[in-house]
């Protein structure tokens, strides 16, 4: 029946520029170019000289410090939130507006604000004569873009699971006598680690790849994984090498995304 | 076969490698009010869905008026149904909805106008045309969608348990209803139920099913009093079934104790299944050549109490007008007519 | 009373580090200066002087341009491939779901370089077309996620009683089931619009041959500095979305998936 074929040109347009580029990827990443191309995996493991592997733990290590600053950040506000029940919309509306601005300038506007020399704190902490501060161009400060850039992904899904748990089962825990810390420890805790979870996919994500927040707030001089691939492709243009990058990239996400998905094997709750 | 309207001729029908239908063979006669009977999962959904034209059938074929329709899509079917959550369209109105059929049959506005009129008239919900349909009670949505399918005029109206989203009150005023409105038309329903009691009261014709095969059809009557086999009785109304022998014509031996029946035609010895209705066993102060047992409940039901006997190994269901006391002796007593042989299965 | 009063202040310094930035940029937009430094003045003149930029004028085409593009072709696609996903055998769904969450669950880095690699392999120029290819690519997976809850919302057999009452399927899908799945189409319109609208990663690995948009241009800039006018036109931008959020979310029988 018609219904059957309506999915059709989705799954061919699927084919071409979803799997065929995936497949790419993969192909580009276990082969070399040497004169003639060659299975090889070679750049995979050149992907783990020192130069390269320093650059993904660092990478690994600044996208868990954000996700964990963007958790502690977001659950108790997500908490405050829950509260709030009559003006949800519009509590939610305020602090997912900001993700309507282009990322690039206002991850841009962070500078204007933090600059050394003449930046907008820097400015008025000199006028109050008191120490200025120096964070452009440290890994502090490609932190502090991350946690930016992504606490509304912590914020949503946590705010959606705890706004979600019924206010009986609250009633609930009280009526057997818990305290409010045993009912936060015992029912809402747990209750909430499927958005916990989601958040932290959202999070730790985005900021393991990206290669614009170093860029910007990291004033190139500090590379993360994403700032190699880029280069693998847009300056060096060894693409068997950016690929082998990106599978290794991906591998990483795959093995956190189970590491993940065995705390919480339901998969349930949180908005994606 | 003359005169029947629809006709199933070895229909057979699975779903991932589960046989639903097991070549089922039905007539369906004119004017007819057919119930399919059965457990969840008997397969007497699929049948309608095939009638219907939603499912096409692995094997068999499927008549209409005497021409094959086994293969023609639902909408060029001159046939209608009600669904079980009733499939209403929440985007349009009361109107919009009853008239969805004819507009897409181009008919003219007035017409439209009159039919619509006419249907809702006929299922009592006259001036609701401008309601939306969230506004409608479970009772109400239900005599739309019943008024959407009739306003087509169709041959056969199909009914999925129509009823079962209701409660029980606004039930028993449906079928009523139902039946009425069957008879004011003059077509004919095929209606699907698991509620044994609602098809009694309503159909002329019951289709007993289980496991994808017919086990008996017939008029209520027939189906109640001369159940076939022991998923039948069992199934329709509350009985008693006991293996019991036959001894030779019109007697047989349960537990023991031989009792006269009206059955022939069974080999000697050979082990039947008897049903007997709860209302049709005797209680008596034991006696001592009868089957004697003991009373383990009883329990006031309004009309008639529930009697539980133990007796010959078995736990007895029992209607009268008598309170018995727990644990009090008694014989039991049936009259020839009421003991209904089956072959065993 | 304490406690309360803690919590309006934790909401309150989280509110202004989100806020922090674009208040910045948009005070920034009224300075009568270059600089981003120091504070000159108020004045409008980038709100006058963007128009004449040709990059910005550009770019501000391109991106609206193919963000409405990408949404209609998305959402065409998207809302019938949701309806053929919703009717089909169950564990050729859960392939084709499985397909469906590749892009969304991807890093943007990986779909860009991948769709490049593609377009490259098919001798097809990096420019406005393979730009568009890939913004309707990313953003047909979000039109189908707005879609199915909706046809799941059906009520059962809504598909069959419109066959059942003489509608061709061709029929039941215009008049029956696209009406009743519109607030899920709408959402995954405005959802690959804004997507497209707001996207980088993809957009700087797909394009080429001077075609750019508003994200692109921007990234261009900061290795020399922002143009104010930019500030200006995200300001703009920034109040537009803003009063089409309110919009949306007064509308009525409106759901809030834009900010779920």
């Amino acid at each position: 029946m018609l219904r059957k074929w309506l999915a059709t040109p989705y799954i061919l347009w699927a084919i071409i520029f979803t799997i065929i580029p995936l497949a790419m990827i993969l192909i580009y990443g276990v082969t070399i170019d040497d004169g003639g191309i060659r299975f090889s995996l070679e750049n995979i493991m050149k992907a783990f000289d020192p130069i390269y592997f320093k650059a993904l733990l660092r990478s690994i290590y600044y996208a868990l410090i954000s996700t964990i600053i963007c958790l502690i950040i977001a659950y108790p506000l997500a908490l405050i939130l829950t509260e709030k029940r009559n003006a949800k919309v519009t509590v939610i509306f305020i602090f997912v507006l900001p993700m309507w601005m282009n990322f690039l300038l206002r991850t841009y506007a962070w500078l204007t604000i933090l600059e050394t020399n003449n930046g907008f704190l820097n400015t008025v902490l000199r006028f109050l004569h008191l120490p200025t501060i120096q964070i452009i161009g440290t890994p502090n400060a490609i932190i502090l873009g991350m946690v930016y850039n992504f606490l509304p992904f912590m914020i949503l899904p946590i705010y959606n699971v705890l706004s979600k748990i019924d206010p009986y089962v609250l009633e609930a825990a009280f009526d057997l006598g818990a305290s409010k810390l045993t009912r936060f420890v015992k029912v809402i805790l747990p209750l909430s680690i499927p958005g916990v979870i989601s958040g932290i996919t959202m999070v730790f994500m985005p900021a393991i790849t990206t290669f614009v927040i170093p860029k910007l707030l990291g004033s190139g001089k500090i590379n993360l994984i994403g700032n190699l691939i880029e280069q693998q492709f847009v300056q060096s243009y060894n693409w068997y090498f950016g690929a082998s990058l990106s599978l290794v990239l991906m591998v990483i996400i795959l093995i956190s995304m189970g590491i993940l998905n065995r705390v919480d094997p339901s998969r349930e709750g949180g908005a994606l | 076969m003359k005169n029947s309207l629809i006709r199933l001729e070895n229909i057979s029908k699975s779903f991932d490698d589960e046989l639903i239908l097991n070549h089922i063979s039905l007539d369906v006669k004119k004017n007819d009010f057919v119930t399919l009977l059965g457990p969840s999962g008997c397969g007497k959904t699929t049948t309608l869905r095939i009638i219907g034209g939603f499912e096409t059938p692995d094997d068999g074929q499927v008549y209409f008026n005497d021409k094959v329709i086994t293969q023609k899509p639902p909408y060029k079917r001159n046939i209608n149904t009600v669904f079980q959550k009733y499939a209403l369209f929440p985007h349009y109105n009361v109107f919009d909805n009853i008239a969805f059929g004819l507009k897409i049959k181009k008919m003219h506005h007035s017409d439209i106008k009159k039919k619509v009129d006419w249907a809702l008239n006929l299922v009592n919900l006259k001036n609701f045309e401008n309601r939306n349909i969230h506004q409608m009670s479970g009772g109400q949505q239900q005599r739309i969608a019943i008024a959407r399918a009739i306003v087509n005029e169709p041959e056969v109206l199909l009914l999925d348990e129509p009823l079962g989203a209701l409660d029980l009150k606004l039930r028993k005023d449906m079928q009523y209803e139902l039946k009425e409105l069957q008879r004011e038309l003059g077509i004919t329903f095929i209606y699907v139920t698991h509620d044994q009691e609602e098809a009694l009261t309503m159909s002329s014709t019951v289709v007993v099913m289980n496991d994808g095969v017919i086990q008996q059809a017939g008029s209520p009557e027939m189906i109640y009093n001369e159940p076939t086999n022991a998923f039948v009785a069992d199934f329709i109304g509350e009985s008693n079934i006991i293996s019991g022998v036959m001894r030779k014509d019109c007697f047989v031996e349960l537990f023991n104790h031989g009792f006269v029946c009206v059955d022939k035609g069974f080999g000697i010895n050979e082990a039947v299944d008897v049903v007997i209705r709860p209302e049709d066993v005797i209680l008596l102060k034991p006696e001592k050549d009868k089957l004697t047992g003991k009373v383990t409940d009883c329990i006031f039901k309004g009309v008639h109490y529930e009697t539980y006997v133990e007796a010959g190994g078995k736990e007895w269901m029992i209607h009268n007008t008598k309170s018995h006391i727990i644990g009090s002796d008694v014989s039991i007593d049936i009259a020839p007519e009421n003991i209904h042989i089956m072959k065993k299965r | 009373m304490i406690k309360s009063g803690l919590k309006k202040l934790y909401m309150g310094l989280v509110f202004i580090f989100l806020y922090a930035p674009i208040v910045t940029l948009i005070v920034f937009s009224f300075n009568d200066s270059k600089s981003r430094a120091k504070w000159e003045g108020f004045t409008l003149k980038w709100y006058a002087n963007m128009f004449h930029d040709p990059v910005i004028v550009k770019s501000l085409y391109y991106t609206l341009i193919i963000a409405l593009i990408a949404a209609i072709v998305a959402t065409l696609i998207g809302t019938f491939a949701a309806i053929g996903i919703h009717y089909m055998k169950k564990w050729f769904r859960g392939i084709v779901m499985n397909i469906t969450y590749l892009p969304v669950l991807n890093p943007d880095i990986v779909t860009g370089i991948g769709l490049m690699l593609l377009f490259i392999l098919i001798n097809l120029k990096l420019g406005f077309e393979s730009l568009l290819l890939a913004h309707i690519t990313f953003c047909i997976p979000y039109v189908i996620i707005s879609v199915l809850p909706k046809l799941k919302q059906l009520t059962p057999n809504t598909f069959e009683a419109a066959l059942d009452l003489g509608a061709t399927p061709f029929q039941t899908i215009w008049k029956v089931i696209v009406p009743e799945i519109s607030p899920g189409i709408v959402t995954g319109f405005l959802l690959s619009f804004t997507l497209s609208l707001d996207d980088f990663v993809i957009s700087y690995f797909t394009t080429g041959n001077g075609v750019q948009t508003l994200s692109i241009t921007i990234y261009t800039m900061t290795k020399r500095g922002i143009k104010p006018e930019i500030n200006a036109l995200s300001t703009i931008l920034f109040a537009a979305i803003l009063v089409l959020l309110i919009l949306i979310n007064r509308r009525p029988g409106k759901n809030n998936v834009l900010l779920d």
